[in-house]
């Protein structure tokens, strides 16, 4: 068979059902042997798109993401997806067409050389240099993508090997990769160590990360909480594994996290991080820190651990197998409940001190914080919700209280304007009975408008809700805090008219100005039976709070 | 590690991250193409700074050694090792063991050496056990092996003398016994 047949048995043989793309030259045998693949093709308008709909079908069903692109622009219009998934942690595989093999190297036409270009910001990737490649280099893909610590991976082919005959049949067992050994298991005496400083402490908190949900470890995060009342906290990526409707949960901590949360944190003295990298959005000033708290830090990628804030007690392994048995160890110390009331009583003092809040709208002006607690309402909370990066991301993670893990889809660590759209339409295609909602902002919408068509063509029903300030609303934001107001390039002005633009592009239009039609405006978008836009014009200057101000502690959050 | 009596939190202690050593790094790759330059780009985008590099075969074929020197004093050795051992093409990486290790490095020096002051360097070059390889009317080039420091110490003590140009391979190591 051509080494094009073989790349599309190998991907049936790894359970790919859906892939994402746009062809061009250099991958035309590629798309030749998809017309009789047992695959769906979704042909986006923007490989960049392509790639923000691998992730997002990714994150929504934990399954490998597959994006094709062709060689030179194909493959760097690619780059931002990769980089993406990287930072977010996301299981892809992103195929490229490559120039013939004897052109590489001479500046041929569309020659890119994306390997090189994609070294910083893949887990691993690899160019073709003989056909029978082809298919062992799909499978080393997936394994490498999918385990472990998950992320991108990418497979560069020329176009001349993957016309060549080989021969293949689907390996039979895992292959091997002599340099990739994963560790799962997390040490014994470590989780003994662990669970007896955890008995030993007053003021210990569980501070959660987007790992816990790529480990689909939600479950056993729950009953470790429940072992004993713990508090719990998570990062943006985290939002969803632990219940936001628990008593146990302070919210989401941070750069916009809550008080109780960040509060919670700094005055901690034992913090469990599962899953999570101690960012800088989470630390704010490094120095002051968590300054009285020890760290038991749990994650599947070793290097995490002591990278930017130092564990007293590191366990590396697989959330989903450590944590039901630090539960079990845990309650085998048998510790008194009464232990925490001290901290709880603290905690439920920041709680009532320091609620979530807004100034409600006057005379039918819609507060962005309203907009998303009726997106709430009118989803009953269950939608997947994608976003796109500013502050309607941060007031998504503030008021939409996610109960359940991958529902919340969305760009944390590079921040990813234009992830919204294009990550939803994954997400639908991933789970195609589920609601799914795209929050948008309109500076970021625009960046991948062109996605409408990808949505109406290839019939993916999904609801964009924008958040329209007529800014880029938190760079604004900071101009007006710590640039003395002084706007620079952050005015979006009235252009488009995007319920004009929606129907252009096929989807139904809405808008809304009014807060007293808001909800039966959201419930029509939602009603509609196919892909809908609903322009919602909220307040233009309202900030998003609570806030540290990068470079601060905790304790300084204003707001 | 009996009651939970016995874990008390002030006693926790959290690893030591800066060694304040020379760190001497042999790292196992597969011999393919860019290897090289995932090692060297994980190092240079993550701020590790490189004191030396050298590259070359093994007795397998399909395995290359990448022998790197770096600074304990400045970078976290241990983040640096696991940086790397994510990186699926290095098969094993040994932090070496300074008291059990023989490193060495090769160094080539030019000197000008007007024929006044040949025999001066020629001693020098006794000295060291190094060897002059080339001799020119004006130059003269010496070839010395030996540890980083010994080659440091020669340069020494040939600058006075006119260096004009020095190649160093940058240090190769292997532990002792078996
Ligand atoms: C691709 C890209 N370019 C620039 C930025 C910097 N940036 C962060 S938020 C933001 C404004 C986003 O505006 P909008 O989408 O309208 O969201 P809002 O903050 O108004 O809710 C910008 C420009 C970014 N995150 N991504
Ligand atoms: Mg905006």
């Amino acid at each position: 068979m051509r080494g094009a047949d073989a790349l599309m048995e190998a991907l049936v043989h790894e359970g790919v059902e859906h892939i994402f793309g746009i062809p061009g030259g250099a991958n035309l045998p590629t798309y030749d042997a998809l017309v009789d693949a047992d695959l769906r093709h979704i042909q986006a308008r923007h490989e960049q798109a392509a790639g923000h709909a691998a992730e997002g079908y990714a994150h929504a069903s934990g399954r490998t993401g597959v994006a094709f692109g062709t060689s030179g622009p194909g493959a760097t219009n690619l780059v931002t997806a990769i980089a993406d998934a990287m930072m977010d942690s996301i299981p892809t595989v992103f195929v490229t067409g490559q120039v013939r093999s004897d052109l590489i190297g001479t500046d041929g036409f569309q020659e890119a050389d994306i390997v090189g270009i994609t070294l910083p910001i893949v887990k691993h990737s690899a160019l073709v240099t003989e056909a029978s490649q082809i298919p062992e280099y799909i499978h080393h893909a997936f394994r490498i993508a999918s385990t472990g610590r998950p992320g991108p991976v990418l497979v560069d082919i020329p176009s001349d090997l993957i016309r060549e005959e080989i021969s293949y049949t689907p390996p039979t067992e895992l292959v091997e990769l002599p340099g990739y050994r994963p560790i799962v298991e997390g040490n014994a005496k470590q989780i003994r160590l662990a669970a007896k400083a955890l008995a030993n402490a007053r003021r210990p908190i569980l501070y959660t990360g987007g790992g816990v949900i790529h480990a689909d470890a939600a479950t056993e995060l729950r009953e470790f909480a429940m072992s004993d009342r713990f508090p719990v906290t998570s990062t943006l990526m985290g939002l969803g594994a632990f219940p936001s409707d628990s008593d146990q949960w302070l919210g989401m901590l941070g750069m916009h996290g809550t008080r109780a949360a960040n509060y919670a944190m700094d005055e901690a003295d034992l913090i469990v991080a599962i899953g999570a990298r101690f960012d800088d959005r989470i630390t704010g000033k490094l120095s002051e820190f968590a300054p009285n708290a020890k760290i038991i830090h749990i994650d599947i990628d070793p290097a995490e651990i002591s990278k930017n804030v130092p564990a007293h007690i590191p366990i590396v392994g697989d959330a989903k197998l450590i944590l039901p048995k630090l539960t079990g160890e845990y309650r085998a110390l048998q510790t008194e409940q009464e232990r925490l009331d001290g901290w709880w009583s603290r905690i439920r003092g920041w709680q009532e001190e320091y609620p979530l809040t807004y100034e409600p709208g006057s005379d039918g002006e819609i507060k962005p914080q309203f907009m998303i607690e009726m997106l709430h309402k009118v989803t009953e909370g269950d939608a997947f919700v994608t976003s796109d990066v500013g502050q309607h991301q941060m007031w998504v993670a503030q008021y939409y209280g996610f109960n359940e893990p991958h529902r919340w889809i969305n760009s944390g660590g590079l921040g990813t304007m234009g992830f919204g759209l294009p990550s939803a339409i994954g997400a639908k295609v991933a789970c195609p009975g589920e609601e799914v909602v795209c929050v948008a902002g309109d500076g970021s919408l625009i960046m991948n408008v062109q996605e409408l068509a990808t949505a109406v063509t290839e019939d993916i029903p999904v609801k964009v809700f924008l958040m329209n300030n007529g800014f880029m609303g938190m760079v604004r934001q900071w101009q007006e805090l710590f640039w003395d107001g002084r706007y620079s390039g952050v005015d979006n002005g009235t252009s488009p008219d995007w319920a004009k633009l929606a129907e252009a592009f096929g989807a139904k239009g809405l808008r809304c100005d009014d807060e007293a039609d808001l909800e039966e405006m959201m419930r029509a978008t939602l009603d509609h039976d196919g892909t809908a836009l609903l322009d919602v014009r909220v307040s233009p200057l309202e900030n998003c709070y609570p806030m540290i101000p990068a470079g601060n502690a905790a304790r300084d959050m204003v707001g | 590690m009996g009651s939970p009596e016995m874990v008390r939190l002030e006693d926790l202690r959290t690893g030591r991250s800066l060694t304040g050593r020379k760190h001497v790094l042999s790292i196992l790759v597969e011999n393919r193409p860019g290897v090289l330059a995932r090692v060297a780009g994980l190092f240079s985008r993550r701020g590790f700074n490189i004191d030396t590099l050298a590259v070359g075969p093994t007795d397998d074929p399909e395995v290359s050694r990448i022998t790197l020197t770096l600074d304990g004093a400045v970078h976290p050795i241990d983040q640096v090792t696991k940086q790397l051992h994510k990186l699926i093409n290095v098969l094993k990486i040994r932090d070496m063991e300074p008291d059990l290790t023989v490193a060495r490095e090769l160094a080539l020096f030019k000197v000008s050496a007007a024929v006044e002051s040949r025999a001066e360097i020629v001693q020098f070059a006794e000295i060291f056990r190094a060897k002059i390889v080339d001799v020119s009317r004006r130059a003269l080039i010496i070839e010395v092996t030996g540890s980083y420091d010994k080659i440091e110490a020669f340069e020494q003590m040939l600058r006075p003398h006119g260096l004009l140009e020095m190649v160093r391979t940058g240090e190769v190591a292997l532990s002792r016994g078996e």
